[in-house]
C-alpha cells in the first residue's frame, strides 16, 4: 500500500520564479491498483511521480510505502521497491550495453553488488525465457548492445526490467509519448499484462483522455498542483472523454485532440 | 631509428598503457573527463621513489602509489558529488593541489634519483639476466593490469560502473548509488595511473615533480589512436579487446615519439612532438569519418546503374 499525505512541493523558493507544483496532495493506493493520471501541461503530474521516486525531495508531508516511511530515502534506495519507465527511451537503458547486462543490473537491485559474476548463466536462461513473454524476439537477440534496439522496444525493455524483481509501485510517466501508435498500443498491452499483479500499484501519466479510461482502474485529474478529480468504479465505468471535457473545462489542446 | 630506441619504446609504452587505462576508466567507462591525471602519476612516481629510496620493498612501493594516487582521484570525485564543482575544474584544482602535495611527499626535492636503489626493474633483471628483462616485467604487470580490469568489469560492481558512465537515470532506477560509483570509478582510474607513474619512477630510475605534464593527453591520445585503429576493423569492439587496443595505442604513441627523436628532433622539443602526436590522434575521428563518408558516397553511386537497369550486370 502506498499513502501520501498532505504533499507540497515548491519549486525555486523566494524567487521570482518560485513555483508551487505540489500543493497539499494526498492519496492512498492498494495492492493491485492501477491509477491513471491526466491533466494539462504544467499540473504537477511528472512532479507528483518524482516525489514518489525520490528525484525531488519534498517540501511538507509523508510519503508510506507499506507503513514505512520512505520520505527520507534517498532516490536509489527507494528504486528497490519502485520501477520506473521514463518518457525519453534513452533514458530507461544503458545503451552501451547489452541487452542481457541491462537485464541483470535491473535483476540486481535488491542484491549486494560485488564482485560476483555481473551475470550467471542461470539468469541469462532466466532472462531469455522471460523475455519471450514480450513477444519482441528479444530473447534472441541477447548479447546485442542497447543502443542497436528502436524506440518502442527500448520502451518495452524497459518496462520489462522496472517489473523484473517485482516492485511494490510502478511508475509510467508518459511511457508511450515518443512511440508511433502501433508500437505504443503494443507497449501499452504489456502495461496492462504486467500491471495486471495483485500487490503491484501502477501509476501511468497519459495525455490521452481515451486511454486514461480504458486502461486501469482509477483515474485522476490533476490541476495546478493539485488532485481536482478522483473516480473509480462505477463512476468510472460512466465516465467518457466528452464529459471529463464538460465537467472540467479542460482547454488543454494537447487533450482535446486525442 | 635504432633497435634500443624501438625496444625502449615498447618498454615505456607498457608503462604508458596503464596510464591509459585508468584514462580509459575515466573518459570512456564513465564518461567524465578527469585532469586529476596530471597530478596523480606523479604521486605515484613520488610515493615510488620515496619509498624505495629508503629501502622499502619495490612492490610495496608499487601498492603505496596505487592506494595514493586513488585517493586524489577520490577527492575530485568528492569535490565533483558534495560540493557540485564541474569534474573537468574538479580535477584542476586537485591537479594544482598535488603539485604541492607531491613535493612535500619527495621531501621538498624536485626530484629523486634511484641508481642507487633497488627497483623491480633491477631485480627482475638479476633475476632473468636477459635483456629483454624490462619488456617481460611489462608485459607481466600490464597483462595482469588488464584482465584485472576487465575482471572487474564484468562483475556485477563493474557492470554497474560501466552504466553509471552510459546513463545515471537507468542506474539510480536500478537501485545503484550512481555517486557511489563515480567516487569508486575515478579513485580506481587514478589508482591504475598512480601505479604507471610508480613503475615510470622505478623504470627510469628517477622521479620528477614536473614529470606530470600532458600525461592526461598522452593517456587520451592512446585510447583514442588505439579504438581508431580497430574500429577500422569492426564496428563492435568487445570491451576485452577495447582494453587491449589502448595498449596498442599507447605503444604507437611512444614508437611515434622515438620516431620523431630519429629524425632529428631535439630533446627539448619533446612535449611539442606529443601535442602534434596527439592532435593527429585526436583528428583521426574526423579523418575516418570523411574516410567511411567517401566510401557510402562511392557505395551509392555504384548502386544507381544496377537501379537503372540490368547493363550493371554485362560489365
Ligand atoms: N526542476 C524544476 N525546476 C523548476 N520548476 C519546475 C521543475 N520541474 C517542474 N517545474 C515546474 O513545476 C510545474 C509542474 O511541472 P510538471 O513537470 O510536474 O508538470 P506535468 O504535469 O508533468 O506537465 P507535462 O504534462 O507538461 O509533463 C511546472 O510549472 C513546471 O514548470
Ligand atoms: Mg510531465
Amino acid at each position: 500500500m502506498i499513502c501520501i499525505e498532505h504533499l507540497y512541493k515548491i519549486f525555486g523558493y523566494g524567487t521570482v520564479n518560485e513555483k508551487l507544483a505540489l500543493q497539499d496532495v494526498s492519496l492512498t493506493m492498494h495492492p493491485g491498483e492501477f491509477i491513471t493520471i491526466i491533466g494539462s501541461n504544467g499540473a504537477g503530474k511528472s512532479t507528483l511521480m518524482n516525489c514518489l521516486s525520490g528525484v525531488e525531495k519534498t517540501d511538507h508531508g509523508n510519503i508510506f510505502l507499506n507503513d514505512i516511511n520512505i520520505t527520507k530515502y534517498p532516490e536509489h534506495k527507494r528504486s528497490r521497491y519502485i520501477g520506473r519507465v521514463f518518457q525519453d527511451p534513452m533514458k530507461g537503458t544503458a545503451f552501451d550495453m547489452t541487452i542481457e547486462q541491462n537485464l541483470a543490473i535491473a535483476y540486481n537491485k535488491d542484491k549486494f553488488r560485488g564482485l560476483q559474476k555481473g551475470i550467471s548463466k542461470k539468469e541469462k536462461a532466466f532472462f531469455r525465457e522471460r523475455l519471450s513473454l514480450l513477444g519482441m524476439g528479444l530473447e534472441d537477440r541477447m548479447t546485442q548492445k542497447v543502443k542497436l534496439l528502436s524506440g518502442g522496444q527500448r520502451q518495452a525493455l524497459t518496462l520489462f526490467m522496472a517489473i523484473l524483481v517485482n516492485p511494490k509501485l510502478l511508475l509510467l510517466d508518459e511511457h508511450t509519448a515518443a512511440l508511433d501508435p502501433a508500437t505504443a498500443k503494443k507497449v501499452l498491452d504489456l502495461t496492462d499484462q504486467f500491471a495486471n499483479s495483485k500487490d503491484l500499484c501502477t501509476m501511468m501519466i497519459t495525455h490521452n483522455m481515451s486511454d486514461a479510461l480504458r486502461h486501469g482502474t482509477r483515474t485522476i485529474l490533476m490541476d495546478s498542483g493539485r488532485i481536482i478529480m478522483d473516480i473509480s468504479g462505477e463512476e468510472r465505468e460512466k465516465m467518457t472523454v466528452e464529459k471529463l471535457i464538460e465537467q472540467f473545462e479542460i482547454q488543454n489542446d494537447r487533450m482535446l485532440l486525442k | 631509428m635504432t633497435i634500443t630506441a624501438i625496444l625502449d619504446s615498447f618498454e615505456l609504452g607498457l608503462i604508458y598503457a596503464i596510464l591509459a587505462l585508468g584514462v580509459f576508466l575515466s573518459f570512456r567507462t564513465l564518461n567524465t573527463p578527469d585532469l586529476t591525471v596530471d597530478g596523480s602519476i606523479v604521486t605515484g612516481a613520488a610515493a615510488s621513489a620515496i619509498l624505495c629510496s629508503t629501502g622499502h620493498s619495490p612492490l610495496v612501493a608499487l601498492l603505496a602509489s596505487f592506494i595514493l594516487a586513488s585517493l586524489a582521484g577520490a577527492v575530485t570525485a568528492l569535490l565533483n558529488i558534495k560540493l557540485k564543482i564541474e569534474p573537468l575544474l574538479a580535477g584542476i584544482l586537485v591537479m594544482l593541489a598535488l603539485y604541492s602535495l607531491n613535493l612535500r611527499l619527495m621531501g621538498s626535492r624536485s626530484n629523486i634519483a634511484l641508481t642507487q636503489s633497488n627497483t623491480l626493474y633491477k631485480s627482475f633483471h638479476a633475476a632473468v639476466q636477459s635483456n629483454y628483462s624490462s619488456l617481460i616485467l611489462g608485459i607481466i604487470i600490464l597483462s595482469i593490469a588488464t584482465l584485472s580490469l576487465y575482471f572487474f568489469l564484468n562483475t556485477r560492481l563493474g557492470f554497474a560502473l560501466r552504466a553509471t558512465g552510459d546513463n545515471e537515470y537507468m542506474v539510480r532506477a536500478s537501485g545503484v548509488n550512481s555517486n557511489l560509483m563515480k567516487l569508486l570509478g575515478l579513485s580506481l582510474s587514478n589508482g591504475f595511473v598512480g601505479l604507471a607513474g610508480g613503475l615510470l619512477a622505478q623504470y627510469q630510475s628517477y622521479s620528477d615533480v614536473q614529470m606530470g605534464v600532458g600525461m592526461v593527453v598522452i593517456g587520451l591520445a592512446s585510447v583514442i589512436v588505439g579504438e581508431t585503429i580497430f574500429e577500422l576493423f569492426t564496428k563492435t569492439v568487445p570491451l576485452l579487446i577495447r582494453l587491449l587496443a589502448v595498449s596498442v595505442g599507447a605503444i604507437l604513441y611512444r614508437l611515434a615519439l622515438a620516431f620523431a627523436l630519429s629524425c632529428g628532433m631535439p630533446a627539448t622539443d619533446l612535449k611539442l612532438i606529443s601535442a602534434v602526436i596527439v592532435a593527429i590522434a585526436l583528428s583521426t575521428g574526423v579523418m575516418k569519418d570523411s574516410f567511411l563518408k567517401k566510401k557510402i558516397s562511392f557505395t551509392s553511386n555504384s548502386i544507381k546503374p544496377a537501379k537503372d537497369g540490368e547493363s550493371y550486370d554485362m560489365h
